[in-house]
């Protein structure tokens, strides 16, 4: 719909798009490299690392059609965008895995991220969202763990319950 | 043919056991409640329900799984009405007149429109599964290994490049989630690919795990990261709900042509609702006597296009309970809960679990019935969901969205892949690469590289296989030209774009 905008910016390289190229090829690679190491113990037809190899090949030329792409600043226009409530929700979500990896319970864990989110969201009463947070985690764990048999990991706020 | 009445009616049998009922209207409404939340499509709501489902018996889920199925598309289309934020492509139609419709006070007519069409479109399309699938069925059985990796063949190429903007992205997203797919133990040989040595990765990536990740948590990165550019605007409800005389004259012609474009190209391995919905939503602006009212909210605009959405959500159902073969990410999802169960959709299952496939498809038209009843009266409730604050909004969906993961898998590293693949779909998002495609070649991948051995392995090594069998040959001459039409077109569509 809106590729035949007739107001376009003046072509030139993209870099993200080089980027994006880039990576694909170096994804290609790690499939190879990978593949290296498997015993082929087929009799017929294809081992194990046969697919890898494929998959590799195809990544190694949409590396290239996207480095062309992006040479000839082909990619979409993109708006701007603000990363701080990006890298916000980032830091909700490595809490949340801390909190859960050293046995900080489904409640707080949820919680933090609620939290980080709703801030990032542009909420700054971080007091209130925090009591919200902590009433509507504990609803989901008592609904999920106690009614439905879920099992949610358990932390200290848990084991009160 | 009295086959399939037989079936059916046994299907309805099961479907109406009043257990099977109340799940369908559980289905129903949880989907509906989830699908209206602003940026959450049908194939999210169904990832997100998932973990409901985990403890049921596969026959009271998968009807459930109808109902959510449903309640999300219709949930979606409130969306699209209200506020103008289409959770998925297939609603841009229906966004483009009926918040229109809605800002001209005519919001009860719209959501009237597409709720009463939905039901007229997904009972036909229903129908039409119900006489087709057998007919296929009949027709895959004899399909070899080599065919049926031919067929995938084909499904690749028309989810991702084909019909898509760019075939090169296209087929970049699916390449990702082919590789995505090799990670794990091999299953012939018992060989691990792609672990790293990390044990949580023998197992391979959980197909909810890479859904939510993409769809919720990507979602939520990419709003964020925009939201200085947009304001949403809900539009209230005023004025009556119901439709006119005139709006019923004018309605029920496009919800009939909608169905026909609907259900036929969902039904085939192209994926996606978006061309049937607009092509849909194009014949509705030529046919209509009203053409001055296109892109002011004509009520024709909101009815085909629905209409088409929902026959496209039953044709899809076609190839993926009668050859196993999902052609869009909601599809995906729902053969993701077929397999939470160790079923494989297929000509085998409409063998081996006949009560199963055919109370699913029973219950289709009982979701059916139940949104249309359901839906209009609860309006007012749906709405009330639609003005939750962003911010408690999308920590909302994030906190669900994870707790799937956290009750699937409590560990760090599957979390930390939910993030990382969350990353992957904000950076989708935003250099505008297609999703669904990924989560195709997850599930797809490995059927197909099974699907591959097994047919080399007949063969004695010998690739001639592939094109030996007509059936093959023909699907995979299919794959083909369906992968060089893009590019071959590709100067026709410079033509096309500045003839628009």
């Amino acid at each position: 719909m809106t590729s035949g905008d007739p107001v376009q910016p003046p072509r030139r390289v993209d870099r993200a798009g080089i980027v994006i190229a880039v990576l694909l090829a170096v994804i290609a690679v790690v499939l190879v490299w990978d593949a290296r190491g498997l015993q082929s113990t087929a009799m017929y037809g294809m081992g194990p690392e046969a697919m890898p190899v494929l998959v590799a090949s195809g990544l190694a030329l949409l590396a290239v059609g996207n480095f062309v792409d992006a040479l000839r600043g082909n990619l979409p226009a993109r708006e701007s965008a603000d990363p701080v409530p990006v890298v916000l929700i980032l830091i909700g979500l490595a809490l949340l895995i801390g909190v859960i990896g050293f046995g900080g319970g489904f409640i707080l864990a949820t919680s933090a991220l609620f939290v980080t989110t709703s801030a990032a969201f542009g909420r700054r009463a971080i007091l209130v969202d925090c009591a919200i947070a902590l009433v509507m985690s504990t609803l989901i764990y008592l609904a999920f763990d106690r009614l439905l048999t879920l099992s949610l990991p358990s932390g200290p706020l848990e084991r009160l319950l | 043919m009295m086959d399939t009445f037989a079936a059916l009616a046994h299907g309805m049998a099961v479907a109406v056991e009043p257990m099977n009922l109340l799940y369908a209207l559980i289905g129903v409404f949880l989907g509906t409640a989830v699908g209206v939340l602003p940026g959450i499509g049908p194939a999210l709501t169904v990832a997100l329900l998932l973990p409901v489902t985990y403890k049921l018996d596969p026959g009271g889920s998968l009807i459930m799984f109808a109902g959510i199925y449903y309640g999300g598309m219709y949930g979606g289309s409130t969306t699209a009405i209200l506020i103008n934020t289409p959770g998925e492509s297939a609603s841009m139609a229906t966004a483009l007149e009926g918040n229109k419709m809605a800002k001209a006070g005519r919001g009860g007519p719209a959501l009237a429109t597409s709720a009463i069409g939905s039901f007229v479109a997904g009972t036909i399309a229903t129908i039409g599964l119900a006489f087709l699938a057998p007919w296929l069925v009949d027709f895959a059985v004899r399909f070899g290994p080599e065919d049926y990796f031919a067929l995938m063949c084909v499904a690749f190429v028309t989810v991702s490049a084909t019909f898509g903007d760019s075939p090169i992205r296209g087929l970049t997203s699916l390449f990702i989630g082919l590789t995505l797919g090799l990670i794990g133990i091999d299953k012939l040989t018992g060989q691990a690919r792609l672990a790293f040595g990390v044990p949580e990765l023998l197992d391979g990536v959980e197909v909810t795990t890479l859904a939510v990740g993409l769809f919720a948590v990507g979602e939520a990165l990419y709003v964020a990261s925009r939201r200085h550019h947009t304001e949403e605007k809900l539009e209230p409800v005023r004025g009556s709900l119901w439709m006119t005389k005139e709006d019923w004259k004018r309605s029920w012609k496009p919800w009939l042509r909608g169905t026909m474009f609907g259900f036929p190209i969902g039904a085939l391995p192209a994926g996606g609702a978006e061309i049937p919905t607009f092509l849909s939503y194009s014949a509705e602006k030529r046919l209509t006597k009203h053409p001055e009212e296109f892109g002011k909210g004509a009520i024709e605009g909101v009815a085909g296009p629905e209409a088409a959405n929902n026959a496209s959500a039953a044709g899809t159902l076609v190839p993926l309970l009668t050859l196993g073969l999902p052609t869009s990410a909601t599809a995906a999802m729902m053969l993701a809960g077929f397999q939470q169960y160790g079923l494989n959709p297929g000509p085998l299952l409409f063998a081996e679990r006949p009560d199963l496939v055919w109370g699913l498809i029973a219950s289709l038209f009982i979701a059916n019935a139940m949104l249309l009843v359901l839906n209009l009266p609860l309006v007012g409730l749906w709405v009330r969901l639609l003005a939750i604050p962003q911010p408690w909004l999308y920590a909302g969906i994030l906190v669900f969205a994870t707790m799937g993961t956290i009750a699937a898998k409590p560990s760090v590293v599957e979390l930390s892949m939910l993030a990382g693949f969350g990353v992957l779909g904000f950076l989708m998002r935003r250099f505008d690469f297609p999703i669904a495609p990924v989560v195709v070649g997850l599930i797809l991948g490995p059927i197909a590289e099974s699907q591959l051995r097994r047919a080399l392995a007949i063969s004695l090594g010998d690739p001639m296989t592939l094109v030996q069998s007509p059936i093959s040959a023909t699907l995979l001459g299919i794959a083909l030209v369906a992968l060089l039409a893009p590019f071959v077109l590709k100067g026709m569509g410079r033509f096309k774009a500045s003839e628009d």
